[in-house]
């Protein structure tokens, strides 16, 4: 049996780490609430995006366009969203998988990394990473998603890839975050038949093939954005739970421990006892 | 006779800027200046930087800095989607002269051929007076 010492020495060492830990989950917890608050902020401008591109793309019909053709290169740009820190369960892992268990071939993907656990991963694994802009997961703006946007499209446009993915981690609720692969471009023209009732007529100006030229793009940064800020929230959401999960661990080690202190002071006590009983019967 | 309102929504990425029912507006947009009234044609049309000019029902005048975007103009509804936009407020005079200033610099002595830089730095020039102009 453990002395008591050691046993004291070992629940203190937990005490402190589920003090950590729970500490670490009332910032993700502030953390959580505020990136939540800027997804939601943003929606509107992304919902609206959304329609518009659609619209344009059911008026336009069949056009032959270069942002609707995968070009012929058959390298994949896959820009993955993880986080620079870790501590936040299953979360970086998942959104990497994507990538390595996915149908894509590992001579055909280009990585645009973003966040250092994904960096670290992919390096690992020998992928070709062709940027990195870590240092922008911890307050995204949409100004990055602009910069990183331009990038992916000017290797698009010059033929150094054909097709445009981003794997980030879409946040549903404070509880389920799911790893998602998507499609930037070329973009998926299903998304056009649900539209194809609409039927206002709409003049472009300059011209529709102009107007998509400005738009997609836009469109690209926004989806790029959405990402941004949703991994955020489910990062933050995914070490909450982490962090929520280790501090009960904690605690039930804590009161474990607690029990196996008090049994061995009281063996302790009834050895010592014994030793003097014995003593003292020896005396007499 | 319809109605001589319509209802504008200005939404950039990090805010709901503008919702209401106004008169008329006014923007520059790639092709020229526009002034929008209700029952316009269908439009959907790209954005200079410049002055959004919103013309409140009882005559009130809302200016905005609008910079890059789009609009979709119906005949009942316009939505512009801006990726900046700012009320005069907002808008940091002293950073604008700089922005300015710095624009005009890197236009007059380009630092490298080929044209990226002076195409940025000419947007760049557009914005800040946008800004200044907003101000005055």
């Amino acid at each position: 049996m453990a002395s008591m010492r050691d046993i004291k020495r070992r629940k203190e060492s937990v005490q402190s780490t589920g003090q950590i830990t729970k500490a670490m989950k009332l910032v993700s917890t502030v953390k959580l609430q505020k990136a939540r608050g800027r997804a939601e902020r943003s929606k509107p401008y992304f919902d609206r995006l959304y329609e518009t591109i659609v619209q344009a793309l059911a008026r336009s019909g069949n056009i032959q366009h270069k942002y609707l053709t995968a070009g012929s290169s058959p390298k994949k740009a896959i820009i993955v969203i993880s986080s620079n820190r870790g501590l936040a369960g299953g979360y970086n892992s998942n959104v990497i998988k994507l990538v390595t268990r996915g149908e894509f071939k590992k001579e055909d993907v280009v990585i645009y990394n973003i966040g250092t656990k994904g960096l670290d991963a992919f390096k690992r694994e020998g992928y070709e990473i062709k940027a990195d802009y870590s240092d922008v997961i911890e307050s995204p703006l949409f100004s990055d998603a602009i910069h990183i946007g331009a990038d992916v499209l000017k290797a698009f446009i010059e033929g150094e890839v054909g097709e445009i993915y981003l794997a980030y981690t879409a946040f549903k609720n404070t509880v389920t975050h799911v790893p998602t692969l998507r499609q930037l471009l070329p973009v998926d023209s299903s998304i056009v038949e649900d539209a194809m009732a609409d039927h206002t007529p709409m003049n472009y100006e300059p011209g529709e093939d102009e107007a998509l030229n400005i738009i997609i793009p836009k469109y690209l940064n926004s989806l790029i954005y959405d990402g941004l800020i949703e991994a955020v929230a489910s990062e933050n959401g995914a070490r909450m739970q982490a962090m929520d999960n280790a501090t009960n661990n904690a605690e039930e080690m804590i009161s474990d421990l607690t029990l196996l202190y008090n049994r061995a002071r009281q063996g302790s006590i009834t050895q010592e006892l014994t030793e003097i009983i014995a003593g003292a019967s020896a005396i007499s | 006779m319809a109605d001589k309102n319509f209802r504008l929504e200005v939404i950039s990425p990090d805010r709901v800027f503008y919702e209401g029912d106004v008169e008329m507006i006014e923007f520059s947009s790639t092709d020229g200046d526009l002034g929008i009234l209700a029952g316009h044609v269908p439009l959907t049309t790209t954005l200079e930087p410049g002055i959004l000019k919103i013309h409140e029902q009882g005559g009130v005048m809302k200016k905005a800095a609008l910079h890059s975007g789009f609009v979709t103009i119906l005949p009942k509804t316009v939505t512009i989607l801006a990726e900046v936009v700012e009320w005069p407020e907002e808008i940091d005079i002293n950073r604008a002269n700089e922005a300015r200033i710095r624009a005009e610099r890197r236009i007059k002595s380009p630092a490298e051929e080929g044209g990226v830089d002076v195409l940025r730095a000419e947007l760049a020039l557009k914005r800040a007076i946008a800004r200044i102009n907003i101000l005055k």
